[in-house]
């Protein structure tokens, strides 16, 4: 950490910093295009984008542990769960006009002024900041690991009760959903019993059949 | 590297996501814009924690957290939402309105009176909707 500004040149960026910024455009425009695009399925693959450009912002901020965790799971299981729920909710394939609700001006109004202004208080704040990146590395696998199993047990393994009562809880709900479907099936192949025999029928006795042959010799009649 | 980049990049991935969980009307759209936001706020830990060289590695345990209490909250949400989906029909937000307050008790979306909504009971108006 260094506070001196003058060790640093201002207007003269490192390659770092270069490769910092035009992954961080490409990410952000990857993010813009997610929360615009009527296209639902399109979404979730920018997703893909914009999750995969974070990850390499943690490479260059040497986190190689969490980039690998973050394609891992983000880009892995997160946007795969993703596009499971659209599939599952019939999410409409091509441009859906009704993406976006009444209320994206207002939406757009309160995401450019809390920008601004987050923007502008933390350039203010961390103006003559810089991060020493040469050191030793800072998440590495072995120090994040090392770290982990020192000092974070406690709330690691808190963290695996939590996922197993998210387990829990998924499976909870979906149990539930199904007893409902359960019962709705049963009801539902009896009036599909009643109605079968009726169709049956209907197409043995049907008037149509005679109307048949009377239609093919009008369209004789027409071609005649 | 500057300490701005990256918290200025957080800054615009927060807001990008903010705007999308209030302009967007599919539910899961809302779920994307939220793990836009809380990668946000990861990218912000991870950037102070090697800004801070802190021995505990507090900022990247944390990231490490984060990242599996985002997982099994995208589980229970997609849990909720096909919940959703199979009673309702849509999964659009802006029409889930059971709990709205309305100035004079009526119910503007299916005509019925609000009592009908008990918890107990199955609701085959909304079923049908779905199957329409």
């Amino acid at each position: 950490m260094t506070l001196a500004a003058a060790s640093h040149g201002f207007l003269s960026p490192t390659g770092v910093e270069i490769a910092f910024l035009l992954v961080g455009l490409v990410t952000l425009g990857a993010a813009v295009v997610t929360v615009t695009t009527k296209q639902l399925v399109h979404a979730a693959l920018w997703l893909v984008v914009a999750l995969g450009g974070i990850a390499v912002e943690y490479l260059l901020l040497t986190a190689e542990f969490i980039a690998w965790v973050q394609v891992l799971i983000y880009v892995g299981s997160v946007v795969v769960l993703l596009l499971f729920g659209l599939m599952l909710t019939k999410a409409p394939i091509g441009r859906s006009e009704n993406a976006d609700s009444g209320n994206r001006w207002a939406a757009l109004i309160v995401a450019v002024a809390s920008a601004a202004a987050l923007v502008w208080v933390v350039t203010d704040a961390f103006r003559t900041t810089w991060i020493d990146l040469d050191g030793a590395v800072q998440g590495s696998t072995e120090a994040s690991g090392r770290s982990l199993f020192q000092y974070w047990v406690l709330p690691f393994e808190a963290l695996s009760v939590l996922l197993l009562a998210a387990l829990v809880g998924a499976i909870v709900l979906s149990r539930k959903n199904d007893d409902r479907e359960r019962s709705d099936g049963s009801e539902r192949p009896g009036s599909g019993k009643q109605s079968g025999p009726r169709e049956q029928s209907g197409s043995r006795e049907q008037p149509g059949s005679r109307e048949r042959p009377g239609d093919r010799a009008r369209l004789r009649e027409d071609q005649g | 590297m500057h300490l701005a980049y990256p918290a200025v990049l957080a800054v615009l991935l927060f807001c990008v996501g903010l705007y999308g969980v209030l302009a967007r009307r599919n539910a899961i759209l809302v779920l994307m814009s939220v793990e836009l936001m809380l990668n946000a706020v990861n990218l912000n830990l991870v950037a102070f924690d090697v800004w801070l060289r802190d021995k505990l590695h507090a900022g990247q345990a944390l990231t490490l957290f984060t990242i599996a209490v985002a997982a099994a909250e995208i589980g229970i949400g997609l849990a909720i939402v096909l919940l959703v989906y199979r009673n309702r029909g849509s999964s659009d937000v802006d029409r889930l309105r059971d709990l709205a307050e309305r100035p004079d008790g009526s119910d503007p979306d299916d005509g019925s009176d609000p009592n009908d909504d008990t918890p107990g009971r199955p609701r085959p108006d909304h079923r049908a909707e779905a199957a329409a």
